[in-house]
């Protein structure tokens, strides 16, 4: 049940996304919801559609992975389209009872505000379907980088980052593993009160919390044991470089935003 | 008659993801009641998830469980009736301790069986005895006890279930030789008393040799070799082949053997081996 969980979930592949640096990612995902907030009409959304049905393909990974992605938000992409249908006012109108109205615009603008949530999830969706957690943080760091000169501990919050997202998996298996464990001797997890069901989660919680400290008190001693002292001088054994088609594919993205810009100023 | 039957069972693990993985493959075998049997195989062999098959905690993806005959799988009474039939001892157990007291700890499984307390307190009693708890840790925190102390309390949370079947996954990982012959001593007292089935998993053959009387041997989630301890330690070239060995004692007699002592190829415990050293010396006295 909570290996379900698809946080940050990492799909192995050797696509060209796959090998474009994260800082590459990063920044044009960053210009891609840029370029999503600006398009106005159909052919910027058509353009934006097609830039993010053509990178799944390119990444290789299953369309069905995006899709079960959007499914815990389906609720909000819902909520959204109703409350656009009934909100925006102007167009012809197509039905009206009592103060609820329907408009071509309110269609039109529900239409676009769920296809925009629905291409910025599955865009951010792009971004860590492809590249590792590590490889994530990493390309975070160095991005922050200018900000160590005003005294933000850039490499601290990193770090922080990294130890976290490596250890979400690890505590998902052993929380799976206690579950176990406990369901072993007969515990209930899934039925009862709401109280019963809140006290029945104690089993878990308890060890589940005193292994998480006793891992990072293990981590800690780790780290010291190889002298780790903060971020201070510190090199790394893989160094992110970017290439040619790191450049390539920023330059791509920043045209992009600008025909967005262009296209939207010219309302289509 | 057998207590546990598996039929075709079949598991994959993650299935229809990039992750997928064929745990274990048509594994049919039965478990007579009362039996001692070992499950040995190296690490990713399938047979911590064959075990968890036993009690309905994972649900086959192909396949059967059988407990005396009915399906447990069949609807969710029964799988948490076999819960308390069949009961499992995971890796490590001394990492599912929860309780404020020992005692509450041990008790968590009786509890759940919705017992009285008077039959709830004579289990935990008997449970402790079997496993070497003392009553004096009865009221301290299970978290100050030391590992194999916590070890012994987290066997008892089961024990105390009253279960037809034991089974044990790796109950001596990470202890002393001492702890580790003291644990199976537990585990063969508590059977010789209660004559329940006993299942133990483990990859130390030094463990199963000791006191298991049929050895089953998984890899790549099939079942290889099924037998008596003297039949599966006589394959020592196909053990070794996947990864597995046999114990020093039958290598010692195996190589006694090849430099023309007449002692039996395979012996696998100690007293037997010294057994066979000693009538040997004994016959050439007599000559």
């Amino acid at each position: 049940m909570l290996k379900d969980i698809t946080l940050g979930q990492y799909f192995p592949g050797e696509s060209f996304i796959h090998r474009l640096d994260p800082r590459t990612k990063l920044l044009c995902t960053v210009l891609y919801i840029a370029a999503l907030f600006m398009a106005k009409f159909f052919i910027s959304y058509a353009l934006m559609l097609f830039l993010l049905v053509f990178s799944v393909a390119v990444t290789g990974i299953r369309p069905s992975a995006f899709l079960r992605g959007l499914k815990p938000l389906l609720l909000i992409i819902i909520f959204t389209a109703v409350l656009n249908v009934f909100y925006a006012r102007g167009g012809t109108q197509l039905f009206s009872w009592w103060v609820f109205t329907i408009t071509t615009e309110g269609l039109k603008t529900a239409f676009f505000m769920v296809l925009r949530i629905m291409l910025l999830i599955c865009g951010t969706f792009l971004l860590t379907y492809t590249t590792t957690p590590m490889a994530l943080t990493d390309g975070l760091e160095l991005i922050m980088n200018p900000l160590k000169k005003l005294r933000v501990p850039v490499h601290e919050f990193a770090m922080m980052m990294s130890i976290a997202l490596r250890f979400i998996p690890t505590l998902i298996e052993e929380a799976d593993k206690i579950t176990s464990a406990q369901k072993a001797r007969g515990a209930n997890f899934e039925t009862g009160r709401l109280t019963e069901r809140v006290k029945a989660l104690l089993p878990l919680l308890v060890p589940l919390f005193v292994s998480a400290f006793r891992r990072a008190d293990e981590l800690a001693v780790a780290m010291e044991a190889r002298c780790y002292r903060g971020g201070e001088g510190r090199t790394r054994m893989k160094k992110l470089c970017m290439g040619a088609r790191d450049f390539l594919t920023i330059a791509g993205f920043s045209v992009l935003l600008a025909g967005i810009a262009v296209l939207s100023s010219l309302g289509l | 008659m057998p207590t546990i039957k598996t039929e075709a069972l079949t598991h994959v693990y993650s299935r229809g993801s990039p992750f997928e993985q064929t745990a274990l493959e048509n594994v049919t075998m039965e478990i007579a009641r009362g039996e001692f049997v070992g499950l040995i195989g190296r690490t990713g062999s399938g047979k911590s998830t064959f075990v968890q098959h036993l009690n309905g905690l994972l649900p086959p993806t192909g396949g059967r469980v059988l407990l005396d005959g009915a399906d447990i799988n069949a609807d969710k009474k029964r799988r948490r009736e076999a819960r308390f039939r069949v009961g499992l001892v995971f890796q490590y157990p001394e990492y599912q301790l929860f309780e404020e007291t020992v005692y509450r700890d041990i008790a968590f499984g009786p509890r759940n069986m919705k017992l009285s307390g008077r039959e709830i307190g004579e289990r935990v009693r008997e449970a402790a005895r079997f496993v070497g708890v003392p009553e004096t840790l009865f009221d301290k925190s299970p978290l100050e006890l030391s590992g194999g102390q916590k070890r012994r309390v987290a066997i008892a949370g089961v024990i105390a279930m009253r279960p037809e079947a034991l089974i044990l996954d790796e109950p001596t990982a990470g202890l002393d030789p001492e702890g580790c012959a003291s644990i199976l001593r537990n585990i063969a007292a508590y059977r010789r008393a209660t004559g329940a089935t006993v299942l133990l998993v483990s990859h130390s053959m030094e463990d199963v040799a000791r006191i298991a009387e049929r050895l089953v041997v998984f890899d790549g989630g099939h079942i290889v070799m099924d037998g008596s301890p003297a039949q599966v330690f006589s394959q020592a070239e196909a053990l070794r082949a996947i990864g597995l060995d046999v114990p020093v004692v039958t290598e010692i007699a195996a190589r006694l053997h090849a430099l023309g002592v007449v002692v039996p190829a395979c012996c696998y415990t100690v007293p037997q081996l010294r057994n066979a050293v000693l009538a040997l010396r004994g016959g050439a006295a007599d000559a």
